[in-house]
């Protein structure tokens, strides 16, 4: 996979993540609902997963809490009081790596504010992108430009990272390069993580915990009880079936695998 | 076939080949008499004229006239439309408050203005300057103003999200984005630039090329015309290369723009 090397300048990052909390969130569109009654409380430097068919309303949750909306009703609540409206540290990662073709890479890197060279080279550096530096981005695969947009989000230290399907356009292995990249740089800084996607298997295998949103509402809202790096076993399948499940509207409960269920008879 | 050539000096001999054949044919068939003297100088007598107006410097100052004039009206023109383009693309009122007017003006033919112009301007400086502003004017201000309104709004999220001030969202994305479109109208204004420039010579003017031409005329020296003539072809070309030195300065992050 990608060389995770430990950056000095994230390392040190003295806040880590930020929590926050939704507020009877509502949002509507020409009086249309699209998000109605939102509830939810995230711990700092937690990875949370958002999933739900499309126009469930997931991308418009996140862009609420990226501040690029503002809600029709309720508020969002930020874990430090003097935060009022969507803390600075706020990164989003898009669907498309939204990188200025006039920069290269490196200077894309730099753009957040604040950015100085060393610390945009240790970003790129961390998603093993150092030798790229000075490419234009039109000469990278989709999947190198989605790790720059990743590495200009890191470098200036995000307490909440949003992401918004960043990996739906990335071929299979890519993905799978991806997923294991994230986790591990949100191991190592610690950010709180939201992370919307449409793959429950991808949810599975980064999130501490899954949101599924249906017509605008959390319709199941569980932990995944799986130690990292999360392999694709039984313990995996159950929660992907019983998320699937619920998301197709399946009756069926999926068999608990036997190492949960061991492990509740020794509770 | 000799393929000692690298494609490279082809590329440097092929686009001067048929201006060549045809100066060939051109000398050939009027020293073998097809086409009267009276016509069409031939190229050597046109040469020869070239070497005469440059010693007694006849040339020189018209041509320098000439530029000037091209690159004053280019400046003026292109800068007023270039901040009207910027003006109207940022802001929607200004737009709204503009736009029909300018759109209105563009569709009235750029010399139907003529008369009027000489009455006003009489046949000094300001009425080449004034044509040639009016007509470069046009593309540069349509040209940024489509730019900035097709900058990806992606980008200027993106901005928002990183938290960057009006300004550096300006410098960074808005007129970066809008470039490519800028130096289209750059290009094209240029070219409008010599077209006006030579109509506005001709008809109303005491020096310049196109005054020089049209004084030849009187005097029937029809190689002096012919002259004229093939200074503005080398002039046009020679301004489309400075717009393609630009935009291959400004944009060579754009792989269209930068030919491998």
């Amino acid at each position: 996979m990608f060389p995770v090397k430990e950056a000095a300048g994230l390392a040190h990052a003295e806040k880590k993540g930020i929590g926050f909390e939704l507020r009877r969130l509502g949002m509507s569109f020409d009086g249309r609902p699209v998000l109605s009654e939102l509830n939810l409380s995230v711990r700092s430097g937690e990875f949370v997963a958002v999933v739900g068919r499309s126009g469930c309303g997931k991308s418009t949750l996140l862009r609420l809490v990226a501040g690029l909306q503002q809600p029709s009703q309720g508020e969002i609540a930020w874990e430090e009081a003097h935060a009022s409206g969507t803390p600075e540290y706020t990164r989003v990662l898009f669907q498309e790596a939204r990188l200025l073709p006039w920069k290269s890479v490196l200077d894309n890197v730099r753009l957040a504010a604040g950015t100085d060279r060393d610390t945009a080279a240790d970003a790129l550096r961390q998603v093993g992108l150092a030798s790229r530096e000075n490419d234009w981005p039109s000469v990278l695969s989709g999947g190198q430009r989605q790790r720059v947009a990743l590495a200009r989000a890191l470098a200036s230290r995000p307490r909440l990272l949003l992401l918004d399907e960043p990996l739906g356009a990335l071929d299979a292995l890519t993905r799978i390069e991806m997923q294991s990249l994230i986790e591990s740089l949100w191991a190592e800084s610690g950010f709180t993580t939201i992370l919307v996607t449409h793959d429950v298997s991808e949810a599975v295998a980064l999130a501490d915990r899954v949101l599924l949103i249906e017509e605008g509402r959390i319709a199941l809202d569980i932990s995944i009880e799986l130690a990292r790096p999360r392999e694709r076993d039984s313990g995996f399948a159950y929660y992907e079936n019983l998320i699937l499940n619920k998301v197709l509207g399946r009756k069926e409960e999926p068999l608990p695998p036997a190492a949960q269920r061991k492990l509740s008879y020794s509770i | 076939m000799n393929r000692t050539a690298s494609p490279r000096r082809r590329d440097v001999i092929l686009p001067w080949t048929l201006p060549v054949l045809i100066l060939a044919l051109w000398q050939v068939s009027t020293s073998a008499g097809w086409i009267a003297e009276r016509t069409l100088p031939q190229p050597l007598r046109v040469a020869e004229t070239l070497a005469d107006t440059i010693r007694s410097g006849v040339l020189l100052h018209n041509l320098g006239i000439s530029a000037m004039r091209a690159m004053l009206g280019f400046l003026i023109g292109g800068g007023i439309g270039f901040a009207l383009g910027l003006m109207n693309g940022l802001s929607k009122t200004a737009e709204k408050a503009t736009d029909s007017s300018i759109q209105m003006i563009r569709n009235i033919p750029l010399f139907a203005l003529l008369p009027l112009f000489i009455i006003w301007f009489g046949i000094g400086e300001e009425i080449k300057l004034a044509l040639v502003s009016l007509g470069v004017f046009f593309p540069v201000y349509l040209n940024t103003f489509h730019g900035i309104r097709s900058v990806d709004p992606g980008l200027i999220e993106m901005g928002k999200v990183y938290r960057m001030s009006r300004r550096s969202l300006y410098a960074h994305i808005v007129l970066p984005g809008a470039l490519p479109s800028i130096l289209v109208g750059v290009r094209y204004a240029l070219g409008i630039t010599w077209l006006v420039l030579i109509v506005a010579e001709t008809v109303a003017a005491d020096a310049g090329i196109g005054y020089m031409a049209m004084n030849a005329r009187e005097f029937f020296q029809l190689d002096v015309i012919v002259l004229s003539i093939v200074i503005y072809a080398l002039l046009g070309k020679l301004s489309d290369s400075l717009a393609k030195r630009l935009e291959k300065r400004f944009l060579k992050w754009n792989p269209t723009y930068v030919p491998r």
